[in-house]
């Protein structure tokens, strides 16, 4: 018996041998971090100058500020995308065909297209004056479609018998898509949903291109106006930064954890769908 | 119309940086998502952390942050000068490695245990095991997914493009700081990604044709 189909249960040759390939990846990866320590060292970006600048007041507000235009710029998108997704998982799934095919067409166009092109036509076009809007519906384009598919592979694994039932009882077609379809649709595909959303929050960060104030902007600015014995100090910045988006999709991701595992407990008959493989599937590969 | 006839070998050249960018970063992606995605279900405890490690620190950072890194921390490291692309190409191949690990270990794990356990009562040695039963196997469900990560990957480059690096965005920018009108050019460049992503899912549809097999 082993747990994997690459390799048997380790013998003492085989014991010996994974002892020294750990010792060497160790050894190797430890030479690497501390090369680059060395190399940084040297330039002077781990002086205590170049961290001193968090002590500062301004860049702490600056910090602050960032922080709160990512999150206020992430939950405009989350709830667009929401709203856009519900809507044309719908539409695809109607019964007339021009709503079906308008609806398949707008997804198929800008799930395709980079979310780049789409938020900076966005604000060259429509909003030039309001980046947070021009991000927002950006975002909400891209992401709504995603969500839409997302959506629709959750109403098709609504077992049959649950539309024939609702409407054996007389409902309407609305009403078996609000109270039967669309419920339980969410309720199995939530863990996915969110690992998109994480998705949607990592993507603000595109938001700096059209000059919109967010994390990734402010990191920028403050990197390159601030500098500490002639140099930028752009490895703390981006060491404090990079910091804070981890900590923010880690949150983000463990809630869907969180779901899927309470999902399983339930014993409503559907499966929470693995967070993971569908996003996969649904190339959330994205940004 | 007027926008492509006009600028048509920035157009180009803007097409051909997003294609070589798209080439190389795969090519990185692959070779170092194999590899992690090998740390990941190696039987050795401190490699296995080193994949998750990597895995949940790529996956979990915009990739726009992986770009500064590239453009300002990798030069002070590595040396000096490298030039855009080349920093532009490892961000992206670097961020759509951890994604490529987890569809190859996903696609290990899709092989029943029993295949392997065939094999080896059979007297194959590890080598044969990998080549003859599990890889062929964990190949085809690997393909799906790799062909959505590459897709990715292709609309991904565009943020190259905020980098100094050329390719399709960059004309866009060009054009439409140039005074053209935003839709035109939205539509030409809409037009060349869509050219791009559907060669690559055509590949792949080929690909997976070829390697079909009844089970």
């Amino acid at each position: 018996m082993s747990a994997s189909v690459l390799y048997d249960t380790p013998g003492p040759k085989a014991r010996v041998r994974n002892r020294v390939f750990a010792v060497v990846g160790t050894l190797a990866i430890v030479a690497l971090i501390a090369v680059s320590i060395m190399r940084l060292e040297e330039k002077g970006h781990l002086d205590y100058a170049m961290w001193d600048i968090f002590n500062y007041s301004g860049i702490r507000q600056n910090i602050a500020d960032a922080l709160i235009a990512t999150l206020k710029a992430f939950a405009l998108a989350a709830v667009g995308s929401l709203v856009l997704g519900v809507l044309l998982a719908v539409g695809r799934l109607s019964d007339h065909k021009p709503v079906r095919w308008f609806a398949t067409g707008f997804i198929e166009l800008f799930r395709s297209i980079p979310l780049l092109i789409t938020i900076y036509a966005v604000w060259v076009g429509f909003l030039t004056d309001y980046s947070m809007w021009a991000l927002a519906i950006g975002l909400s384009i891209y992401n709504g479609c995603v969500q839409a598919e997302v959506l629709r592979a959750g109403i098709n694994a609504v077992p049959k018998g649950q539309r024939e039932a609702a409407y054996a009882l007389g409902m309407s077609k609305t009403q078996v898509m609000t109270y039967v379809l669309m419920p339980q649709a969410i309720r199995a595909m939530l863990p996915t949903i969110i690992s998109q959303l994480v998705v949607t929050l990592k993507d603000t960060s595109l938001g700096f291109i059209i000059l919109y104030p967010e994390l990734l902007y402010s990191a920028r600015l403050i990197a390159s106006n601030t500098q500490v014995n002639g140099q930028y100090p752009y490895v703390s910045v981006i060491v404090v930064f990079g910091a804070i988006y981890i900590a923010l999709c880690l949150a983000l991701s463990a809630l869907a954890t969180w779901i899927e595992k309470r999902g399983r407990r339930a014993k409503t008959g559907i499966k929470a769908a693995d967070g993971d493989a569908v996003v996969l599937a649904n190339d959330a590969a994205q940004a | 119309m007027n926008v492509l006839l006009d600028h048509f070998p920035e157009f180009v050249d803007g097409f051909i940086g997003t294609v070589s960018i798209t080439a190389v970063s795969t090519v990185i992606a692959l070779v170092l998502g194999i590899v992690v995605a090998g740390f990941r279900v190696s039987p050795v405890p401190p490699l296995r952390f080193i994949g998750t490690a990597w895995v949940t620190l790529l996956r979990n950072t915009p990739l726009t942050l992986l770009f500064l890194v590239a453009m300002f921390i990798v030069p002070e490291i590595l040396f000096p000068g490298m030039s855009a692309f080349v920093l532009g190409s490892l961000a992206l191949g670097f961020y759509t490695s951890a994604f490529i690990c987890e569809a190859v270990r996903s696609g290990i794990n899709t092989v029943p245990l029993g295949q392997a356990e065939a094999a080896r009562s059979l007297g194959m040695t590890f080598s044969q095991t990998l080549r003859m039963i599990v890889l062929p196997q964990a190949t085809r469900t690997v393909l799906p997914p790799l062909s959505s990560i590459l897709i990715a990957l292709t609309k991904n480059s565009a943020i190259a493009g905020a980098f100094s690096v050329t390719e399709l965005f960059g004309w866009q920018t060009l054009m439409s700081e140039q005074g053209y009108a935003i839709a035109p050019i939205f539509l030409w460049v809409a037009a060349a990604y869509l050219v791009i992503t559907f060669t690559i899912s055509g590949i792949f549809r080929l690909l997976e044709r070829r390697l079909e097999v009844a089970r």
